[in-house]
């Protein structure tokens, strides 16, 4: 065909990368499109409400209960989005058979798989961000001027939002080969449990059964320790984390997700999808 | 040099709670499909079509065999930049308008910007997709304009071979001829085509060679005019003018002898009593019309 657009010559097969990043943005659109972010109303609501009431209350008292109230929510609200979107990543599109034409492109399986993890960290991100600048917007507004707390309460953020990382990681991995209600109830399992890892450890040495003992250790072990980012309330009090306990979380994260990733690849390569 | 070539492909399902049950999607299949050309794959519902297809996109994995495409085997995944897929009843990204679907898989063949969106562009027009639908989300489209959004996607990266999954489903009278004309120009354009249908008519037009496949085996295979010669040494006179039950007396079993609104269908069996019908025939006033060699339908094979 002479108006035949030349194609063959410029097909290249892209890098890995290049790939996953497609693949991230596609899935940001999504959530965007699907009206992931509209959850940012209800919280704006919640502050707006929050900051109105607490007008009512004594000096000093305020702020502590505004990061408290915008903090919490934003973990709570992020862990709902990384839990049902979450599980819904890989699941929906096995159920829609969306993936059929697109994994019979020039695309590996794992690549597709960290594509949508990073889609949905985006999209959590972006969650966080403006999450964060309303509470800092909030904390400025109570005051009626600047709020050294405005600035001093984002490394918690931070650390909220490594949080949430983990629990995507954790909602993918069991979407690989699990229903999302199963994988739902798992993450959210593993988000309660992690929460009290110390309290596990502890339990692992002073049990007296020998079968318990092991569980527990084998579940402090394998489970992710969300204790290294539990710091709403020592944030609330107007303390940040400091700069090592923010590294050893960064590493963490990292390591975790890597783990975590690498085992849902692993199952997701081997997946029929019938 | 064949383009595809499959090798003793078997394909176990695990049911059950346990697992422990396996049925046998398919039992050893081994084809070869030469480039330039439309390749049938006929079955019925459940023969293991599907099930072939989705083994060369490496969707699901063999439990036996083996399978190459374009020389490379089906787990070399860049093999697959040179090659374009429509799944049965296919869906996409339902957020996404049509031109903003095609874009995205273009960008994952590596297409630069100007390639693609003129590429995009070009492939809604040949698959007659109303361009008022180009910027509407696919969650608005229904089955026909998927399928044809889909035929789509399948050429973005203009493949060497395109492997087509019911491609008519859900088309209309005129869609499906459209359709048919632009597999045939794929052909004529230099590619393969590997066509999976049930449909008998829009196989017997279309392609060069088919594969029948029943139970997950081929039952047969080669090009239309050797399977349709296969088997028939038959030859059959159309007459008018005759009584049916008195030539039915005449021949007896030398013919098989039936009324038509046309006249009367006389199938002879063995190509040397032909003679003797066609006497037989004018002995009692019938009024010779036509006589040919009974070409089997495509529907016969299959059956």
């Amino acid at each position: 065909m002479s108006n035949h657009t030349s194609v063959a010559t410029s097909t290249s097969i892209i890098g890995s990368s290049t790939c996953v990043l497609l693949i991230a943005r596609n899935a940001f659109r999504e959530a965007v499109r699907d009206r992931v972010l509209y959850n940012l109303v209800l919280f704006v609501l919640l502050l707006t409400a929050g900051a109105i009431f607490l007008g009512e209350l004594s000096a000093g008292q305020e702020t502590k209960i505004i990061i408290d109230l915008g903090l919490s929510a934003m973990l709570l609200f992020g862990v709902f989005i990384a839990i049902f979107v979450g599980v819904g990543l890989v699941y929906k599109e096995i159920e829609r058979r969306t993936l059929y034409a697109i994994l019979a492109k020039p695309i590996g399986r794992g690549q597709f798989l960290l594509g949508k993890y990073l889609g949905l960290c985006l999209t959590l991100l972006v969650n966080v961000i403006i999450m964060g600048a309303g509470v800092s917007l909030a904390l400025i507004y109570i005051r009626r001027g600047w709020d050294p707390l405005a600035i001093k309460i984002w490394p918690a953020i931070m650390l909220i939002y490594f949080e949430l990382m983990i629990i995507t990681g954790v909602a993918l991995l069991f979407s690989t080969f699990s229903s999302p209600a199963l994988s739902a109830l798992l993450t959210f399992f593993v988000f309660v449990i992690g929460h009290f890892s110390a309290d596990l450890k502890s339990l692992s040495s002073t049990s007296n059964q020998v079968a318990a003992r092991l569980v527990f250790r084998a579940l402090y072990y394998l489970l992710p320790n969300l204790t290294t980012y539990s710091v709403i309330t020592p944030a609330a009090h107007g303390s940040s984390p400091d700069m090592q306990s923010i590294i050893l979380a960064v590493a963490y994260t990292i390591v975790y997700s890597i783990v975590l990733l690498a085992v849902a690849t692993l199952i997701f390569s081997r997946r029929n999808f019938k | 040099m064949p383009v595809i070539e499959i090798n003793n492909l078997t394909k176990d399902y695990e049911v059950g709670f346990w697992r422990k049950q396996k049925v046998r999607a398919l039992d050893g299949l081994s084809l070869t499909v030469q480039p330039h050309q439309i390749f049938g794959f006929l079955g019925a519902n459940g023969a293991g079509k599907t099930t072939t297809l989705k083994l060369l996109m490496r969707l699901i994995f063999p439990t036996a065999g083996s399978a190459r495409i374009l020389d490379r085997d089906i787990s070399d995944v860049s093999m697959h930049a040179r090659i374009g897929y429509l799944p049965e009843s296919p869906y996409f990204y339902d957020y996404l308008t049509a031109r903003e679907f095609l874009n995205y898989c273009g960008e994952l063949f590596g297409l630069d910007t100007s390639v693609r969106n003129a590429r995009t562009e070009e492939l809604l027009t040949r698959v007659n997709l109303d361009q008022k639908s180009w910027d509407r989300q696919l969650r608005k489209f229904s089955k026909g304009m998927l399928q044809r959004v889909g035929l789509a996607q399948a050429l973005v990266n203009d493949p060497e071979i395109v492997f087509l999954d019911e491609p008519m489903s859900g088309l209309d009278p005129v869609g499906r001829r459209e359709v048919r004309d632009l597999i045939a120009a794929l052909r004529d354009e230099g590619k393969t085509v590997f066509m999976c249908s049930h449909i008998l008519s829009d196989i017997e037009v279309l392609c060069d060679s088919v594969a029948i496949l029943k139970g997950g085996r081929v039952a047969r295979s080669g090009s239309l005019e050797e399977l349709r010669a296969q088997e028939t040494n038959a030859i059959e006179i159309i007459a008018t003018g005759a009584d049916s039950s008195a030539l039915k007396q005449v021949l007896s079993a030398k013919a098989e002898v039936t009324s038509t609104p046309s006249g009367i269908r006389i199938e002879v069996a063995d190509e040397k009593d032909v003679d003797s019908v066609i006497a037989a025939l004018r002995k009692i006033g019938g009024k010779l019309v036509s006589v040919q060699p009974v070409r089997q339908s495509l529907e016969d094979l299959f059956v």
